[in-house]
């Protein structure tokens, strides 16, 4: 009796729990019907069904220039993010443990730091540095945001390397930077792709510093989608978010299958 | 002798220095691009709250005397503790249920969760608006079915706000959770049962007493970040309930009153770092960083 009761408790705790993921998912997917309708504003299609949408976002320069800007941005941003946020992992890492955690720590503020705070600072400092509206500055911008998710996922996957391997290296005749080539890199490649990844996705949906560092002649994704929202609320807005919601989703089911893969490879190898 | 040890070490010592070079080189330079291109823009941010439109601190004076302001800022705290605390109460909930529940379910359930974390804030943004605006298919439906005549005001106000607050935050708290409840000892609870805990009491009495310190410190980050909060407002508040994100950004843009503006964007700095030094009294920011 007692049993039944507590099995009855969670199953209502579970009952609970898909509806908030059914709160989670399902307003999102009405993008999936608005995206196919013949109008040009807002609305259900009726019977009639059309592509038109998804050509706008091809076939207009706006657009266009959109996702291409994006892309251009956050790969630039995602690569020096990675540059940058391994070798400032690595050194705090091999650095005295309350030093590089200060360090790190400083590496991550740019991660907790309201959105608007630094977009603000960085107008300011672009202005002066002559950046404003330029690829290279929005790129710079993109890279601070990332540095932190990089720095966080290559530590969590040093703090399982072991520093003999490197030690055994150098004794072994190589020199700092080779020692850590051969030994480092070659053991921490997946926390390398992992920030980056998350570099990339923080780039390219970053939408609070693009408004206040571009005007017209960087045009990224997010900046597109804002006018369409706020002008006259687009359905190729719709089509575009189709388009993200299954990207994200073969990046989430992709992820899951790869941790799988190397959680049964380790198994294998123990 | 001493001539004999000294070459012995010679061709270490430059060695091992370099090393330490090395290592510092490599701890140092993205700091140093970070003071270049964060930390100073950071600083000019307090600069100019201090010396625009004159010196001294009379754009802090005015936070606290002019009554817009006060205004704002009254909204955006109420709109945080309640958006914030639903989020940490229901986040709690589905981290529970995921933590306890069976293999499959427990991964298509996360695969859930990660995917509403992924989705871009203004995709989020433009479904509610689809569903909830005046002539939206929510309201839309329920006059078809007559259930109403005039249409709800469900966007453009404090719910509005909320929802949308609420909806982007859930998986944020929802991950810290389940990162705490992960390591709780799964015998604590069967264990108070066998002495004589009711179902519910084992829970209230052992589980969520091991919990507390996850869910303080996923209540401060998810507090922390929902101050920020600056396009779910702008849009979904329309312009009626104004937070002090999109307030800061309106004294800049239109009324180029820079020197409130950093004011503002200051003091919200100021209370950030403050709750995050209280957590780090909680916590360990290494275990919660490499959990998340």
């Amino acid at each position: 009796m007692d049993r039944l009761r507590a099995n009855f408790g969670f199953a209502f705790t579970l009952c609970i729990a898909w509806t908030l993921i059914a709160f989670l998912i399902l307003p999102l997917l009405v993008v999936i019907p608005i995206s196919f309708t013949p109008e040009r504003y807002l609305s259900l299609p009726e019977g009639e069904y059309s592509l038109r949408h998804y050509e706008t976002l091809f076939t207009d320069r706006m657009w266009r220039k959109g996702i291409i800007d994006s892309a251009i941005v956050a790969l630039g941003a995602s690569s020096l993010a990675i540059c940058l946020g391994t070798i400032c992992a690595i050194g705090c890492w091999k650095l005295s443990s309350a030093l590089g955690e200060t360090i790190r720590i400083l590496a991550l503020t740019p991660m907790i730091v309201p959105p608007i705070v630094h977009a603000l600072g960085m107008y300011r400092v672009w202005v002066d540095f002559g950046m404003i509206d330029s690829y290279v500055g929005l790129i710079l911008a993109h890279t601070m945001k990332g540095i932190p998710f990089v720095v966080i996922s290559v530590s969590a996957v040093l703090s399982n390397f072991d520093p003999r391997l490197e030690q055994a290296a150098r004794s072994l005749g190589a020199g700092p930077l080779t020692a850590m080539r051969l030994t480092i890199l070659p053991n921490i490649w997946p926390g390398v792709l992992a920030g980056g990844v998350f570099a990339f996705a923080i780039s390219w949906d970053e939408i609070v510093v693009a408004l206040f560092l571009t005007q017209r002649n960087v045009y990224t994704l997010p900046r597109q989608i804002w006018d369409g929202i706020q002008d006259n609320i687009s359905p190729a807005v719709a089509a575009i978010g189709v388009v993200l919601i299954l990207a994200t989703i073969i990046a989430v089911l992709g992820k899951m299958l790869w941790d799988r893969r190397m959680a049964a490879r380790i198994r294998g190898a123990a | 002798m001493s001539d004999a040890s000294q070459i012995a070490a010679a061709p270490n010592l430059p060695r091992m220095d370099r090393t330490q070079v090395t290592v510092w080189a490599m701890a140092l330079l993205p700091i140093a691009v970070l003071s270049v291109f964060y930390f100073y823009p950071l600083i000019r941010v307090l600069l100019i709250s201090v010396t625009e439109p004159t010196p001294g601190f009379g754009n802090y004076i005015d936070i606290f005397t002019s009554s817009p302001v006060r205004k704002v800022l009254s909204t955006t705290l109420w709109i945080c503790v309640v958006s914030s605390s639903i989020s940490l109460m229901l986040g709690y909930l589905l981290a529970y249920a995921i933590v306890h529940a069976t293999g499959r379910w427990q991964s298509w359930m996360l695969l859930a969760v990660l995917l509403s974390f992924w989705v871009s804030i203004l995709i989020r943004a433009f479904a509610w608006i689809a569903l909830l605006q005046t002539r939206g298919m929510v309201n839309e439906t329920l006059q078809a079915i007559g259930l109403i005549d005039d249409p709800i005001r469900f966007i453009r106000n404090p719910f509005g706000v909320i929802l949308g607050m609420v909806h982007y935050m859930i998986p944020y708290a929802v991950l810290p959770l389940m990162a705490n409840m992960r390591t709780i000892d799964t015998r604590y609870v069967p264990a108070a049962r066998g002495l004589g805990a009711s179902p519910f009491g084992a829970f209230w009495r052992v589980f969520l007493p091991l919990s507390l310190p996850g869910l303080i410190s996923a209540g401060i980050l998810v507090f922390i970040f929902s101050i920020g909060f600056y396009i779910t407002p702008a849009l979904l508040g329309g312009g009626r309930t104004t937070m002090v994100a999109e307030y800061i950004a309106l004294q800049v843009n239109e009324t180029l009153a820079w020197g409130q503006g950093t004011a503002l964007a200051s003091s919200m700095l100021f209370v950030v770092f403050t709750l995050l030094i209280v957590l780090g009294r909680i916590v360990k920011f290494r275990n919660m960083f490499g959990a998340a």
